[in-house]
């Protein structure tokens, strides 16, 4: 039997917005507004506003909260300074990806962690199974917070307007807490999954509506517009950033994904190290790519990809790229094949060669 | 609520299919079926003299969202496909019943046209 849908705070704005709402990761939400590439071209040209409330949040805090993260993160936690953030991979012992998430840190011994929202509470379990002999304590605050991204050339100016917040000193990956649009306790964060500029917003879920409401009528003369989660993975996708599920999961680690950058081996032992360390000095068995198609036809998760006759890996997530006008994707691709052999991928029994990218298609 | 024209004939799969005083049909999507869809980014058409069976896969269509297949209404030979889909897919999208028609064909058995829905039939699934 399945669970009923969630809904966010925002459901009924989406409704009155004409959203079209679709079930994902066990909640309603909207997957379009106006259309994906007008909001994705809003995005990229001005700005969008994204309900991504369905994200879950945990606090960990306590004396040894710091050592507790390092042990079950794979980026160094300690020395993230209050008031800054940093992203993450958290790994099982094989080196899989339980999640990838963001952690911010409020004081010596407090942070707050966003959460993938289909793995908010495998994530919780997970942390509380590692509590061991740290003295820390995981709370569930997924039901707390209500999450905005407001994201684009224009974001800044357009949350000025709803904020005293000295948003022009938050570095990229710091953030600041305190009133939006007269509710206060927001956390607003110099962060976001759209390689646009812009900023995302913890809000405490009551507050949420209101928020919303007052940046989307301040925002509109300057082309804020309501955007979906359509828009939000071709976004994504352009920028490279993963998606959990797609490009990292329990079968995919963060050195096969292109993190390799999140893991610090030097930082002492943490839960998944060894795997992961035998991985990068070796090099994975197949490592995630980053392509676009010379055609029209999308290559969709799960689509083979081939050198000549071989099956050497398969789609991992693809869409259309508005600001290409192409289609891209990534892929899950064989050791040895990559950069080689010229790989072609099968859509509907045609074979489109591959163009590897070596960079985001946006920065 | 989609627009549903009273003088096409339908399918389940949401194809319509127009057909001409001599003989000649032209089988595209419906509005419901474009709204589904989303953003049309490609449509996939055979090209002339390729024949299709009743419900046979003769295309595709392309959105952000997802790939979905065009289903023959009838059997039929293809006459022409529509090259304005190739540069402007998002016709699709603005007039699904007008420019953006997919393939012009000649109808094998006009019998076969009887069994498909009527706009109130086709309506009545929506």
């Amino acid at each position: 039997m399945s669970e009923p849908l969630a809904r966010t705070p925002l459901h009924a704005l989406h409704v009155e917005l004409g959203a079209r709402i679709v079930p994902f990761a066990g909640w309603e939400m909207p997957v379009q507004f106006a259309g994906i590439i007008e909001e994705h071209q809003a995005v990229r040209k001005t700005a969008g506003l994204f309900d991504v409330s369905h994200m879950g949040e945990a606090r960990v805090r306590g004396r040894d909260a710091a050592a507790f993260l390092d042990r079950i993160m794979t980026n160094d936690m300690a020395s993230i300074r209050p008031g800054m953030a940093r992203y993450t991979v958290m790994c099982q012992p094989d080196g899989g990806c339980v999640d990838d998430l963001i952690v911010y840190r409020f004081s010596e011994t407090e942070f707050l962690i966003c959460l993938n929202a289909s793995n908010a509470a495998k994530d919780i379990a997970w942390m509380r199974s590692l509590i061991g002999p740290f003295k820390v304590e995981v709370l569930d605050e997924c039901a707390a917070w209500a999450q905005l991204a407001i994201q684009g050339p224009l974001a800044e100016r357009i949350l000025g307007l709803a904020t005293a917040l000295p948003l022009g000193t938050i570095k990229r990956f710091g953030f600041a807490v305190g009133e939006v649009a007269g509710a206060s306790g927001c956390v607003v964060s110099r962060t976001g999954y759209t390689g646009s500029a812009g900023f995302e917003l913890y809000l405490p879920a009551a507050s949420a509506e209101k928020v919303a409401r007052a940046l989307l009528e301040l925002g509109k003369p300057h082309g804020l517009v309501p955007a979906g989660l359509g828009a939000r993975d071709s976004l994504r996708l352009e920028a490279n950033y993963p998606l959990y599920g797609h490009e990292i999961s329990e079968r995919i680690s963060p050195i096969q994904a292109g993190l390799g950058w999140t893991v610090k081996f030097a930082k002492g032992e943490f839960v998944g190290r060894e795997a992961l360390r035998r991985q990068a000095e070796g090099g994975p068995a197949a490592s995630v790519v980053l392509f676009s198609l010379d055609d029209r036809r999308i290559a969709r998760q799960g689509a083979q990809v081939y050198a000549g006759e071989t099956p050497v890996g398969e789609v991992l997530s693809g869409t259309h790229s508005p600001t290409l006008n192409k289609p891209i994707g990534t892929a899950l691709v064989a050791a040895g094949y990559i950069g080689s052999a010229e790989l072609t991928v099968d859509i509907r029994g045609n074979r489109i060669p591959l163009r590897i990218a070596v960079e985001p298609f946006v920065k | 609520m989609s627009n549903v024209p009273a003088d096409l004939h339908y399918t389940k799969d949401h194809e319509w299919i127009k057909v001409a005083a001599d003989g000649t049909a032209v089988i595209g999507i419906t509005d419901h079926a474009q709204a589904a869809l989303g953003d049309v980014t490609f449509v996939d058409l055979p090209k002339a003299g390729k024949a299709f069976g009743t419900g046979e896969v003769f295309g595709a269509v392309e959105s952000v969202k997802a790939a979905s297949d065009l289903y023959s209404p009838v059997a039929c030979e293809v006459l022409e496909a529509n090259g304005a889909l190739n540069d402007t897919p998002d016709l699709v999208n603005r007039e699904p019943y007008g420019g953006a028609w997919m393939i012009k064909v000649k109808v094998k058995n006009p019998g076969e046209l009887a069994g498909l829905l009527d706009a109130a039939g086709y309506a009545a699934i929506l």
